[in-house]
């Protein structure tokens, strides 16, 4: 298991040193020039060159990637352009918001996913599993801004059962936190609770048919023990890969969750970022999210181990 | 057809079943009745698709997918099951009725313990607490035959060998301590000497319990050493009914006839083929001192040989085959002759040839003359491919001919296997096993190759099958001058068609002979223990 990690840890520092290099110069070939977005229109050419000056603009390209990584490694993403601000202040304060956010729809989208999975299958053919499917075929098929519009209308302004808008931070006020998040979460955690439905439910269907499950009815169990210790325990596996997969779509989902309910999120903080060409911001949000996903999917693979005993890598065949 | 009397009444008692699979309305079952008296032994022998399972599913109440019961009652002590309710079945499944499953490697729960597996089973019954559970799993594992009983519980299923696994499901079959055991042919996919501690072991398991036993199986020889009753099944159908003795030596019915005369025992007819004069002399495959070491993953340093100084030859139109059980090194040996895996050291010459050492041209001439056919009809074929493409593809590989002349060739070759040439626009999906295991044989022979191996060609077919492709294979061999390496498990299959064997352990050679010399002298003390081994021989010999 060590040596499994070592070797993974090694593919994770190569694939963190080529995304900074796509980020860095991919950033440099967005249109516009970021002194004159600081500077705004009526700069005069002095004043440009001065920004230039200062931001490492007029360096060699090599030169500015050199500098940038060794400040990255410091821990040191600069200055934000449009504000001065410390780029690790912005994403320390914006951070948490999205990461309680996407956790907790990861949750909501989890639970209702394997549930109503679980139940497609336990209730093949009958009312149950159309209600299932629709409301899968639902959460797929309707955008997410178009559902979080009427969550607000209907949830929140009409039957007032949440806030329209708004952030407690969870450190400040565990309870409101949690309340001020959950329909945004449910919102966002929507489209992945579709996915997971679909997925448990034809992984279900798949494991009940095994010989395993068969014998284990033999024996005389209960059918909510075949069902979650043989059929669902085995089911997992797809389960967890699609979740890993769908996690970008929850991050870009996060990005339109957070504008319609006006939460000082990551996903604001980024398209604020790329409106204004603001580099740094850019490439350390860039960074950021690449560094999540290879720990999630570093999660992921440790997670298949301890769900599924064969993949246990280091140990006996 | 006459019921069984007896002055005990019957345990179970299936009468006029009938059993049909969705809308479909012709039955699967035809009216089937049978008894089981306590303590009793029956056996129900039959080929795939004779619907010995679905007696099974419907015993238990387990039939897969839409399968239901249209006629007919399974009195349990009088107390009717095919009418029972699922939570009436619930407590009469692993209870009174138990169920030692067919393939050891697909019936336990990947995911979870073993000891676990057998605590289940256990807990199922409610009453006991976890401590006595814990004391009674290690009790039964001891008891199925598994050493260390307390490391080996807190394992994995993959962490066991087939056999081991058997005896698992055995172990939980027997948990709590059931009336009727059904075990449904639990030993077919195991090597014949673990097959034959297997059944001894379950043998006694249920003398000792008294326990009554439904014993499945395809094997004749299996089912006379080990019951007091046989009943052969055919298409839905039983045939015949009666003691070993009478099946094997005085069988009444046609059908029970044919099996009988294709039961793989040891002294089955002798089916060799005479070589053809034609054919020049010298062998075609000389195999030397072949040595193939595989790195232990995870363990630095340690290597197996799977393969361990290996050396015999194959005269031409003859056939040689390797007999072995799992593990023994047998598919090494072919896949290295076929060029799919490199040797560590020592030669596999085709003709004066290596494949592994030889480069382009060369190698692809080579490969012409070499051709595989494996042991999964099913697995081995494109579903998706109709047979002319399949049994043509080696054809457009090697681009030999036009068009026009390989449609000629396929029609050719579909006559050699005695397949009907309207097969051809057909898929895999639409034929038998035994019609899939024939495409495959013509698909090798296309390229008018001079060795084929075949790796266990015939393990996954039914026996009179298996009769006709081994019966397809001696006539080709006569016809075509075609030499073979047969891979194999099946002593049975290597009697009846193989000039000279050779028989592995291990990696390494035990033996190697003409094969009257060596199944009537062995030299060897493992072969005398294979030969021995082979269900049925005390009966017919």
């Amino acid at each position: 298991m060590l040596n499994y990690l070592a070797t993974r840890l090694w593919q994770s520092i190569v694939t963190l040193i080529l995304a900074s290099m796509v980020v860095f110069f991919g950033v440099r070939q967005l249109p516009g020039d970021p002194a004159l977005a600081m500077a705004g229109e009526e700069a005069t050419p002095e004043r440009l060159a001065a920004i230039r000056e200062q931001l490492g603009l007029n360096e060699s390209i090599i030169t500015q990637y050199v500098k940038f990584v060794g400040n990255m490694v410091r821990g040191d993403f600069g200055q934000s352009t449009r504000t001065g601000a410390q780029v690790t202040d912005l994403v320390a304060a914006t951070l948490p918001v999205t990461l309680w956010l996407s956790a907790y729809a990861i949750v909501v989208a989890v639970i209702v996913g394997v549930l109503l999975g679980v139940i497609a299958e336990r209730f093949r053919g009958r009312w149950p599993e159309w209600m299932a499917n629709a409301l899968a075929l639902i959460g797929l098929s309707v955008p997410n801004f178009w559902l979080g519009i009427l969550a607000i209308l209907y949830l929140a302004v009409a039957f007032g059962l949440f806030p329209a808008s708004g952030y407690v931070p969870i450190s400040r006020d565990p309870f409101q936190g949690i309340y001020h998040l959950t329909l945004p979460a449910i919102i966002l955690g929507t489209s992945l609770a579709a996915v997971i439905m679909r997925q448990t439910r034809a992984s279900m269907i798949e494991t009940m048919k095994t010989d395993f499950v068969r014998t284990a009815r033999a024996k005389g169990l209960s059918r909510p023990r075949v069902l979650f210790r043989y059929g669902l325990r085995n089911s997992l596996i797809v389960v967890v890969t699609i979740i890993g997969l769908q996690l970008g779509g929850l991050i870009s989902g996060a990005v339109v969750t957070e504008r319609i309910f006006a939460l000082p999120g990551f996903g604001k903080l980024t398209l604020d970022a790329v409106f204004t060409r603001d580099y740094p911001v850019i490439q350390a949000v860039v960074l950021l999210i690449t560094v999540g996903y290879i720990l999630i999917n570093l999660a992921v693979d440790i997670l298949y181990s301890v769900i599924n005993p064969r993949i246990r890598v280091g140990g006996k065949s | 057809m006459s019921l069984p009397t007896a002055d005990a009444p019957a345990l179970l008692s299936v009468r006029g079943l009938e059993v049909t699979f969705g809308e479909n309305p012709e039955p699967v079952l035809h009216s089937v009745s049978f008894d089981i008296r306590p303590g009793e032994r029956v056996a129900i022998v039959g080929q795939s698709g004779s619907g010995k399972s679905t007696i099974i599913g419907s015993i238990l109440r387990l039939l897969p997918g839409d399968g239901h019961i249209t006629g007919g009652s399974i009195l349990l002590d009088g107390e009717d099951l095919s009418r029972a309710s699922e939570q009436r079945m619930r407590s009469i499944r692993g209870r009174r009725i138990a169920l030692v499953p067919q393939d050891p490697a697909s019936n336990l729960n990947p995911s979870m313990r073993v000891g676990a597996q057998i605590a289940d089973a256990l807990a199922a019954s409610g009453s006991r607490s976890k401590a006595e559970i814990d004391r009674r799993v290690l009790e039964l594992m001891t008891e199925a035959g598994i050493p260390e009983a307390e490391r080996r519980a807190k394992q994995y299923p993959h962490e066991f060998s087939g056999g081991m696994r058997q005896r698992v499901l055995i172990a939980i079959a027997l948990s709590r301590e059931p009336e009727l055991l059904i075990a449904d042919e639990p030993t077919s996919a195991l090597d014949v000497t673990v097959q034959r501690q297997i059944l001894n072991h379950l043998q006694t398991l249920v003398d000792a319990h008294g326990t009554s036993l439904l014993f499945i199986t395809h094997d004749l020889g299996v089912a006379a050493d080990r019951t007091d009753r046989i009943i052969v099944m055919s298409e839905g159908r039983i045939v015949e009914v009666g003691t070993p003795a009478e099946i094997l030596l005085s069988p009444q019915e046609e059908y029970t006839k044919r099996l009988v005369a294709a039961a793989p025992t040891a002294v089955a007819a002798v089916r060799v083929a005479s070589a053809s004069s034609a054919v020049k002399p010298g062998p075609i495959l000389e195999v030397s001192h072949l040595v193939k070491e595989f790195k232990i993953r995870g363990q630095r340093g340690s290597i197996l040989k799977a393969v361990d100084d290996v050396s015999f030859s194959v005269e031409r139109g003859t056939t040689t085959a390797i007999v072995g059980e799992s593990g023994s090194g047998k598919t090494t040996v072919a896949r290295i002759i076929l060029g799919l895996e490199s040797a560590t050291s020592g030669t596999a010459l085709v003709d004066g040839e290596g494949i592994t050492s030889s480069r382009g041209r060369q190698r692809r001439a080579l490969r012409r003359r070499v051709q595989p056919v494996f042991q999964d009809p099913y697995g081995s074929l494109d579903p998706t491919y109709s047979i002319e493409k399949l049994i043509d593809e080696p054809l457009r590989i090697f681009k030999v001919g036009d068009r026009r002349s390989r449609q000629e060739r396929v029609a050719e070759l579909l006559d050699q296997v005695a397949l009907p040439r309207t097969v051809a626009q057909r898929r895999p999906n639409e034929l038998s096993g035994g019609q899939r295991q024939r495409v495959a044989i013509a698909r090798a022979l296309a390229l008018h190759p001079e060795l084929l191996i075949c790796d266990e060609a015939v393990s996954a077919l039914d026996v009179l099958v298996q009769e006709q492709i081994l019966t397809l294979l001696a006539d080709l061999q006569t016809e075509l001058g075609l030499s073979y390496l047969f891979i194999t498990h099946d002593l049975a299959v290597v009697r009846q068609i193989a000039h000279n064997v050779v028989v592995m352990k291990r990696g390494r050679v035990m033996e190697q002979g003409a094969t009257n010399t060596v199944f009537e002298s062995p030299s060897s003390d493992y072969t005398r223990e294979l030969l021995s081994a082979i269900p049925g021989a005390s009966l017919v010999g």
